[in-house]
């Protein structure tokens, strides 16, 4: 029986891939909290951008929204929301960008826009926001996502920002000189991009976990690592300053002031 | 120098059947009561614009107000769908919604383009991804110097601006701080503009000789209405409103709750509502 939930795992086994001197573009939910809990533990000086504007920002709760106050109020500075989209984004400064999505494929194409036909969708999600330029943009892309063999899915009904593309060489093609998806962190397992194929393969597997609990979990034939490793438990200081963290945010969300 | 008008005076006159509207606010300074307000005076046929439509434009899409929405992320900012969106994308109720989709580096350049007075507006996006296949708006343009190729979206070039501010001088020049987000671009680029503030002051006291100020002849109408960001924010003045944001998703969930909640805090109140639901946020 382990003492830490799966999800625990998730976002400290993310947050273990940033570095202090990273630049972060950070996406809203699952990557903030495993960006926060980067900064909280092993590294403090590291640059947190929201896509509101907000350069080294140091929120002391989880933002609720990507604009929220607190952002502002702990940020170095805060930018308009073209200079953030122009200078910042695209103008090359980000080393990695966080990303979360609803569904992904196996070479890391992230769809957040439509479940069915575009035109007449099942179900209609909320859109890329920011997503197809971070995804280009910044030097390389870490995504969280829960696995489930829908969200694992073998074919996107859209591709609302590009991992691998077609896998090989697809980005290099299209005149892209950033890495794209180099992680994918879920609630089971650490996904790295084969060298050459660029498909998503299994690299790390959480403390407990099956390889056939992963397959059962992915929408396509899962590839494991001829090394694969196990993911080192969470320490006990990274699950104490994880949980604060969501208390403390929980505490600030359901009131207002 | 802009008019000071009541807010039912500045709808009346810069917001009309058919129009393109866009009330911004990315996140910070959304301007509820004044969409409140196009709301009650039931315009129809809007195209709406805005990069976050936020719960706003649920309600004004749910409410009828709305034809067709230009946008790049459109659901409740940490908290889930905007259900009102969802029935008229998925279900046309209360009636079809056309949709223009673009990324949030898109709208944001095109409003920049607006703001410029130019046609269009290049960057470097939509890379492998399929938005530009199912939207016929966003195409492709060659560096003359370079080759590179490099997105193109028309610029952003709104019938009216609506946005929310923090303060306006008796002069009608308009203040903006914290998370300014697209809110001067969309002023420049609209041909008309409403500016709602929290308060208007005889001078804005010390401040940064760089602050965003929108200079009172680039304002249409100014109002002041305090609180009249409400759930969304106003820095300095209150917060965001988290608790409601989330409340949201289950008032708008279904469609009778949704109209019983637009009767009660819609069409029966004012823009005087607004203070007190900021004052009665604060004490909860």
């Amino acid at each position: 029986m382990a003492d830490y939930k799966p999800n625990e795992m998730m976002t400290i086994a993310a947050a273990r891939a940033l570095r202090n001197n990273d630049v972060c573009f950070v996406g809203i939910g699952m990557p903030s909290a495993a960006s926060n809990l980067a900064r909280l533990t092993h590294a403090p000086d590291i640059t947190l951008i929201y896509e509101s504007g907000t350069i080294a920002t140091r929120p002391d709760v989880l933002p609720l929204s990507i604009g929220d106050g607190e952002l502002c109020e702990t940020a170095l500075t805060t930018t308009t929301v073209i200079e953030m989209f122009r200078y910042w984004l695209q103008g090359g400064r980000m080393t990695v960008g966080f990303l979360g999505g609803a569904q992904i494929d196996r070479f890391a194409n992230l769809n957040t826009t439509v479940v069915g036909d575009y035109h007449k969708p099942k179900v209609r999600l909320p859109g890329g926001g920011g997503a197809p330029e971070i995804a280009s943009a910044c030097g390389e892309i870490f995504i969280i996502m829960n696995q489930s063999p829908r969200a694992f899915a073998k074919k996107l009904d859209f591709v609302t920002s590009m991992g691998h593309g077609e896998g090989g060489d697809h980005r290099v093609r299209l005149g892209l000189k950033t890495k794209g998806p180099t992680k994918l962190i879920t609630d089971l397992c650490v996904f790295e991009p084969d060298p050459v194929s660029k498909e998503m393969t299994v690299a790390s597997i959480h403390p407990g976990v099956t390889r056939d609990e992963i397959a059962a979990q992915t929408g396509w034939p899962v590839r494991f690592a001829a090394t694969l490793t196990e993911t080192p438990k969470p320490t006990a200081n990274e699950l104490a300053v994880l949980r604060d963290l969501h208390a403390r945010t929980a505490r600030a969300h359901s009131t207002a002031a | 120098m802009p008019r000071f008008l009541s807010l039912a005076e500045a709808v009346e006159d810069c917001v009309r059947d058919g129009d393109t509207v866009a009330m911004e606010g990315f996140t910070h300074l959304i301007p509820y009561a004044a969409g409140h307000e196009v709301i009650r005076q039931q315009r129809r046929r809007l195209t709406l614009i805005k990069m976050t439509p936020d719960l706003l434009y649920d309600q004004l899409i749910g409410i009828g107000c709305a034809e067709k929405l230009v946008f790049s992320w459109g659901g409740n900012p940490g908290v889930g769908s905007l259900h009102r969106l969802r029935d008229a994308v998925e279900n046309g109720w209360p009636h079809a919604l056309a949709i223009e989709e673009h990324s949030h580096a898109a709208m944001a350049n095109a409003y920049e383009a607006g703001a410029a007075g130019l046609p269009c507006a290049i960057f470097r996006g939509y890379i492998g991804v399929d938005l530009p296949k199912v939207n016929p708006r966003i195409k492709h343009i060659t560096c003359p110097f370079t080759g590179e190729q490099l997105a193109a979206v028309p610029a952003h070039r709104p019938d009216v601006a609506i946005v929310h501010a923090l303060k306006a001088d008796r002069d009608g020049n308009v203040l903006l701080e914290g998370i300014v987000g697209v809110q001067k671009e969309v002023v420049l680029a609209s041909k008309r503009s409403i500016v709602t503030v929290e308060e208007i002051v005889d001078d804005f006291g010390p401040r940064s000789f760089n602050a965003v100020i929108l200079p009172g002849w680039t304002v249409g109408a100014i109002v002041k209405v305090p609180g009249g960001a409400y759930p969304s924010y106003a820095q300095g003045y209150y917060k965001r409103d988290n608790a409601f944001y989330i409340s949201w998703d289950k008032i708008a969930r279904e469609r009778e709750t949704f109209l019983a909640w637009m009767k009660a805090n819609v069409m029966e109140q004012g823009p005087e509502v607004f203070a007190k639901q900021v004052q009665r946020a604060r004490a909860a």
